[in-house]
């Protein structure tokens, strides 16, 4: 009888550990795992007309005419293929899954997790002074670059304007040279993705491998093992789902390269590399903020750190000029002296004091701060969620994403000139007992990054998908109110950090409504 | 009386889990043990993976807890027991915001299936079922002052002791499951990937303990050593990054534990008790302390006294 007993309860013991442990199981499905194979819906087959960014002509860069499909060097390559698909590994197949989704999306993924990966402040010496990352030596300590959301946001312009321009040059060889498609020459071939209808010569595939791994080269140095190995995974997806053959991939990755060196030549002279400052001129910053009488800032980080980015407010844009950038500039902020001032700290006091549950969550979903992919990433995000909806070809995709991304390039130069013009203290500086439930971002509060690139984001989205354009501005306005709650940003901060990015994204909208694709 | 004492084990600010059930020792039939415990916390250093360092924005960051727990003799051989946490945190330094709020119920069925007397030594073996689950929508992810990670977890523990006069040595491991918990981002790097998804895969973790010390009905003292050692699936704390729940978090605590028993009033008692991380990975270097007080009835004898 006892014996039972003692049996039944080490029986429900286990038994009630092991339900709770089945029953929780851990399997998560990402949302980027179920996008489906892109299939477009509009080819955009005059794409070779479109206005890009940097190329004077689409057939700026040379591409040699392809060997045709009557020939038995052709045959070898959809042989190449054959041999391929004849045994599949599990692994090639989660290759073609995860590539047919489109590769200006998972590129644009990628880096995403570069940024993730290298958006950390760098650690103090013993001294407490800060060493600062170096493109020149990429692997000392810190490690380059520190992807904070001004480099974020010019690194996503880059690769993204330099993508859209290489595909019109690939749209525009399409059509010159007019090769079809592998499955076309060959009935029999099997094509384990949607059918484009478009010529295959070069592979769009194959030019953004080919651009994209040149800039992230230069943007992010001590990934290049790791950007390679997603490049050769598109190559290989390409050959195997039988969608290009061998040469309309290389042709793809030859002409894509040419196109980054123009981008690279341009980055190199854009001013990102002088935007770090110096003392002379953090000393300076803080002076002529005196001189005007207001209260200047001051770095809340111990030990304090130089002010990030101070010049970056000089780069140069895509789209604005230096006198656009100073005409667009939002009014000065209230006085740190004045009654006004004095409000709008109480009201952010009020917001430290008294934190909401859905508050505390807004802050948190948008804190997009050490780690992330920052508020440009996250609008990419945003971005890309909606643009699976549309299937659009691969080069609407790069056009839209460098609209995108291009504008809050702008807005990060515009909101950066605003916040070294005032170099206005955040509320903590003013009052230390607002507490916050962000980290203290370390520049200038006078205006809001978050509202600037939200705005700016948000404008040009709406811009391009109208039906959505309600939903988009509830997220910008969320983003900027967030940093109210967060208790790191005044009212007028947020709202001339919105008004600043609508301002912004007016420049993008302008072009998109004369680049061909509309 | 039979008693119950326990320590917090507090892993980085936040860890908390009532040690109540690793004792080696059973409330009686139809007894209830119930009482309150104040935990202090605090560690000014911390591991950011294996490099142990001090972070001036945040100076000196502390938890404290009250805590409710009672314990249930539902047979000599079988007792249920819960606790109940209310957690505040701090930071001295900086500018971030401490957070407050009731933190995870914890529910524990223990069970005594062998004790055996042997001339004056005396062998006993336990089994352990352990569940907790978040009572309140705290935020996991605001580490490192997160009042709790968020997520429901279920243990299983296996126990031996041994006791020879009032000496005795306990030795338990447990292995602790953990549901995913959910954070307020949709999506957030682990692992040096970004995962999009508000759900957070916690690793699992293994926990070892072991007490010695001298043990009577009125008096305990005993010196604790406990090891939490995350398994598979935790990540390390990149150079001068933010901790996140499922970081890889372990500690290697010692510290003692101690219970005094009223002579006139059996039916009370006090605990108290220190301990220190000595080694970890991603968690704060803390010192804890704590103190309570709990009582027990007999509802049993309640019931007869009706009659």
């Amino acid at each position: 009888m006892k014996n039972r007993i003692a049996k039944t309860t080490l029986t429900s013991l286990t038994i009630l550990f092991l339900a709770f442990t089945f029953s929780c199981s851990d399997d998560i499905t990402e949302r980027n795992e179920d996008f489906t194979a892109l299939n477009p819906t509009n080819p955009d087959e005059l794409a070779g007309t479109w206005k890009p960014f940097l190329l004077t002509t689409p057939d700026e860069f040379t591409l040699d005419a392809p060997i045709a499909t009557n020939t038995p060097a052709f045959t070898r390559e959809i042989n190449e293929i054959k041999s391929y698909q004849a045994s599949l590994t599990d692994e090639q197949k989660s290759i073609i899954k995860y590539w047919s989704a489109g590769g200006v999306l998972r590129w644009n993924e990628i880096m995403r997790t570069l940024v993730a990966r290298h958006n950390r402040p760098p650690y103090q010496n013993e001294d407490g002074t800060y060493p600062a990352p170096s493109g020149a030596n990429p692997f000392a300590n810190p490690q380059f670059p520190f992807s904070n959301p001004p480099y974020a946001a010019r690194a996503y312009a880059y690769v993204s304007a330099a993508q859209y321009d290489a595909l019109i040059a690939a749209w525009h060889y399409k059509k010159l040279y007019n090769r079809a498609a592998p499955f076309t020459v060959d009935a029999d071939l099997q094509v384990l993705i949607p059918k484009s209808t478009l010529p295959s010569y070069p592979s769009e595939d194959g030019v953004l491998a080919g651009v994209t791994v040149e800039l992230l080269k230069l943007l992010f140095p001590t990934e290049i093992a790791y950007i390679n190995e997603k490049a050769e995974e598109e190559k290989l997806y390409r050959i195997i789902s039988g969608a290009n053959v061998r040469s309309d991939v290389e042709a793809g990755i030859t002409l894509g390269r040419k196109i980054a060196a123009k981008f690279i030549a341009r980055a190199a002279g854009d001013g990102a590399g002088a935007a770090i400052g110096t003392p002379e001129i953090w000393a300076q910053l803080e002076a002529q903020t005196i001189a005007k009488g207001e209260t200047p800032w001051i770095s809340l980080d111990s030990p304090k750190r130089p002010p990030m980015l101070p010049l970056f407010g000089k780069v140069k844009s895509f789209l604005m000029s230096p006198e656009m950038v100073v005409a667009s500039r939002p009014v000065a902020p209230p006085s740190t002296n004045s009654p006004e001032f004095a409000k709008e700290l109480a009201e952010i006091k009020a917001y430290s004091q008294n934190n909401s549950k859905k508050n505390m969550q807004i802050v948190t979903f948008w804190a997009d701060g050490v780690g992330t992919y920052t508020p440009p990433g996250h609008w990419n995000a945003i971005a890309a969620e909606a643009f699976v909806a549309e299937n659009y070809s691969e080069v609407r995709w790069a056009r839209n994403m460098a609209l995108l991304n291009i504008t809050m390039m702008d807005a990060a130069i515009s909101c950066w000139d605003a916040k070294y013009f005032y170099f206005n203290p955040r509320p903590s500086q003013m009052d230390a007992s607002i507490k916050t439930t962000t980290g203290v971002p370390n520049f200038p509060a006078y205006v809001s990054g978050h509202s600037t690139f939200s705005g700016a984001a948000a404008t040009v989205l709406s811009h391009i998908l109208p039906s959505k354009a309600q939903s988009f501005d509830a997220l910008a306005k969320e983003a900027s109110d967030s940093r109210m709650f967060g208790a790191i940003h005044y009212r007028s901060d947020c709202e001339k950090g919105l008004e600043l990015g609508q301002k912004v994204g007016a420049f993008a909208i302008a072009r998109a409504t004369t680049d061909g694709a509309e | 009386m039979k008693k119950i004492y326990l320590g917090f084990l507090l892993i980085l600010p936040l860890f908390i889990q009532a040690q109540t059930d690793i004792d080696a020792i059973m409330m009686s039939k139809n007894n209830f043990c119930f009482g309150a415990v104040y935990q202090y916390s605090g560690w000014d250093e911390y591991w950011e993976g294996d490099f142990q360092r001090e972070n001036l924005n945040l100076g000196t960051v502390t938890t404290k807890s009250i805590g409710i727990m009672g314990n249930y003799g539902i047979s000599d051989k079988l007792n249920v027991l819960f606790s109940l946490p209310y957690v505040e945190t701090n930071a001295s330094a900086g500018t971030m915001k401490g957070q407050k709020g009731i933190q995870d119920l914890t529910l524990t069925l223990k069970y005594m299936p062998i004790e055996k007397t042997i001339g004056k030594s005396t062998y006993s073996v336990y089994a352990l079922a352990n569940v907790s689950a978040p009572l309140s929508n705290y935020p996991a992810d605001y580490l490192p002052l997160s009042i709790g990670m968020q997520s429901k977890t279920a243990s299983l523990r296996l126990m031996g002791d041994y006791q020879r006069g009032n000496f005795f040595t306990t030795l338990s491991g447990a292995y602790v499951k953990r549901a995913n918990s959910t954070i307020d981002r949709n999506s957030y790097l682990t692992n040096d990937e970004v995962h999009y998804t508000n759900e957070v895969d916690m690793p699992d973790a293994i926990s070892v303990n072991f007490r010695v010390g001298y043990r009577s009905n009125r008096l305990i003292a005993e010196l604790v050593l406990d090891n939490w050692v995350t398994q598979s699936g935790g990540f390390d704390i990149t150079k001068n990054n933010m901790p996140f729940p499922s970081n890889t978090m372990n500690a290697l605590r010692y510290g003692v534990n101690s219970k005094y028993t009223f002579k006139k009033m059996p039916q009370l008692s006090l605990v108290g008790g220190f301990n220190y991380v000595a080694e970890g990975k991603n968690v704060g270097k803390s010192d804890t302390y704590y103190g309570g007080v709990f009582y027990v009835i007999n509802f049993k004898k309640e019931v007869q006294d009706e009659k």
